[in-house]
């Protein structure tokens, strides 16, 4: 399955057409999906009269960009419009939305095929896909692991090449930490830049929507086609945009790049270690400048993040009543039916989420937890903004771990946590960040890169991005012979 | 530091209609992760979060326009009990 960029040059070559490409990633989702279940919902009629239409419009010269004709995946906690959304919760099993999340619409107007709906943790909440009401999906490089998540059907997808590219959303992580156990490339822009009308929210000042893609340029490619001020979201950014495919071919020579002296040590795998360390001295033979710096409160993100994300989803989360939409319980009064409705609709961790965050929101206990945290979220800011000081962008591994046994942490919420330990402070701050395979490990799994940058420094970030990319030159194919095998 | 917790009066503040067995697993829980959260209580310095939004942006408005709103018969087609236009529920307060 070729990307973004080869996928539409092939397509203005008359090498191929959308229908073609579309029935190519259809064609591997019906090979695939038993071992992978990337997918909530494939509607083939809806996605080939898109493809349909793009092949007309391509013949009547009229070209939408780089999305034109390309076949794309959605996170099933994006709306679209008459088609299920789920969330990936019993709440909002048959829910049909009347209308289209903004970059649903942006993805129509850019010309893109919308192959289906990703698998994801009920809510966003989770990093496995294990925490799906509809069961989860699992790694294509290794079934009997997980995907990561909670964006793990986007990044599966894109990983067997049941689409050529995916949106996700990233609250603590769950773009680039599923895109690291797959091999694929995650990002999440700058808080603000991607509209999240019509995200089904989880924690809004952290969610924002980004790419799942093959190569860092798709990534760029599709980050253009979907960001952009949007008057329906209070949050979006009307100033001027960077530029992220300007720095691709420019070279790293004469960058700083910072090692997060706090992103390593005990809990991170050996393997992973390594990889990240080979990484660092190819980009300093390459001409780039390494600094260690030291973020301290990166210690404590993990702590705040599980008290601010949580406390945000508490409030979000009112809205699933079982009265306007979803799943309706019995009750006698309408508080009991509510109370009714959200516990048979809601499934574990969920509910665990909201009541951790009405807890740490509840009188007695505001300052000294919800207070608090958002003091830490300040130093973190504090912390970065000191860094790039010194730095033009920061690097680490995006995950300690390579993808791990499916059932092994769905016991124990402390652990599944400690998996988005290094992609948190970007939420937390606002800030641009995005993954990138570097190598697999002794297991043939892959590992992730992180490259973060400051807010709006979507340029440079995708500048050393691409340079990794090619250093690295990770070969994404050998995860589909698994599958096959 | 171990948490105080009062599980039962939070799953009724969330209206979360939950079992005691359940109760029970969720407090175990929470006190772990608030465990572990209780964490951020170790930051001396106290600098004011003046806003979180990375680019600063606050109250944001947008035009006064009237715009076409969404078809009410597609919002309410969604609702599990509907009558001539309107949201059916049970009884908003209790008794007779």
């Amino acid at each position: 399955m070729p990307g973004v960029a080869e996928a539409g040059r092939r397509l203005r070559d008359g090498d191929t057409t959308a229908v073609r490409l579309l029935e190519g990633a259809l064609e591997r989702a019906a090979r695939y999906e038993a071992q992978v279940h990337a997918f909530l919902t494939i509607d083939r009629e809806w996605a080939l009269e898109t493809a349909g239409r793009a092949d007309a419009d391509l013949a009547d010269g009229i070209d939408r960009g780089p999305l034109h004709g390309i076949p794309i995946a959605l996170k099933d906690n994006m709306c679209t419009r008459g088609i299920e959304t789920t969330a990936a919760s019993q709440i909002l099993a048959g829910y049909r939305p009347p209308y289209d999340a903004t970059v649903v619409a942006r993805l129509g107007e850019g010309g893109a095929v919308v192959v289906g709906k990703t698998n994801l943790d009920e809510f966003a909440m989770g990093s496995s896909t294990e925490n799906s009401a509809y069961g989860p999906t699992y790694n294509p490089w290794d079934t009997t692991r997980v995907a990561g998540g909670s964006s793990g059907g986007s990044a599966a997808a894109v990983a067997i090449g049941s689409a050529v590219a995916a949106l996700g959303s990233d609250t603590g992580g769950s773009i680039r930490q599923p895109a690291s156990l797959c091999g694929v490339v995650g990002m999440k822009p700058t808080y603000g830049t991607v509209s999240r009308y019509g995200l089904i929210a989880f924690a809004s000042s952290l969610d924002q929507i980004g790419p799942l893609t093959r190569t860092v340029e798709d990534s760029a490619l599709t980050l253009e086609a979907i960001w952009g001020h949007d008057p329906l979201d209070g949050t979006s950014f009307s100033g001027r945009y960077p530029d992220p495919k300007s720095g691709l071919s420019r070279g790293v020579a004469g960058l700083r790049v910072g090692v997060v002296k706090e992103l390593a040590g005990d809990g991170y795998e050996p393997a992973v270690e390594t990889a990240i360390g080979e990484m660092v001295s190819r980009l300093e033979s390459a001409g780039v400048e390494i600094v260690e710096v030291s973020l301290p409160s990166f210690e404590i993100a993990l702590s705040a993040y599980y008290l601010i994300a949580p406390a945000e989803c508490s409030a979000n989360l009112a809205r699933f009543d079982g009265i306007r939409y979803g799943h309706r319980g019995q009750g006698a009064t309408t508080e009991a039916l509510m109370a009714r409705s959200r516990a048979e609709g809601f499934g574990p961790e969920v509910t665990r989420r909201i009541l951790l965050g009405t807890y740490a929101l509840s009188a007695g206990y505001y300052d000294a937890f919800y207070g608090q945290a958002q003091r830490v979220r300040a130093a973190i800011q504090e912390d970065f903004a000191r860094a790039y000081q010194q730095v033009d962008v920061l690097v680490s591994p995006t995950s300690p771990t390579v993808a791990f046994e499916a059932g092994a942490r769905t016991a124990d919420p402390l652990a599944m946590y400690l998996s988005d330990i290094c992609t948190i402070p970007s939420n937390l701050a606002g800030h641009p960040a995005m993954s990138l395979p570097v190598g697999l490990d002794d297991q043939g799994l892959p590992v992730g890169f992180q490259v973060m940058a400051p807010p709006l420094g979507e340029e440079v970030m995708y500048q050393v991005a691409a340079e990794v990319e090619r250093l690295a030159g990770f070969d994404l194919s050998p995860g589909l012979q698994e599958v096959a095998s | 530091m171990p948490v105080e917790i009062d599980i039962a009066h939070v799953a009724r503040l969330a209206r979360l209609d939950l079992s005691d067995d359940e109760l029970e697993g969720y407090k175990n829980q929470l006190g772990l992760i608030l465990e572990h959260a209780a964490r951020v209580q170790s930051l001396d310095a106290e600098p004011q979060v003046e806003n979180a939004h990375p680019l600063g942006l606050f109250n944001i408005f947008r035009d006064d326009v009237v715009l076409p709103s969404l078809d009410r018969d597609e919002v309410m087609a969604s609702a599990p009990e509907t009558a001539d236009g309107y949201f059916v529920v049970p009884p908003v307060m209790e008794g007779e």
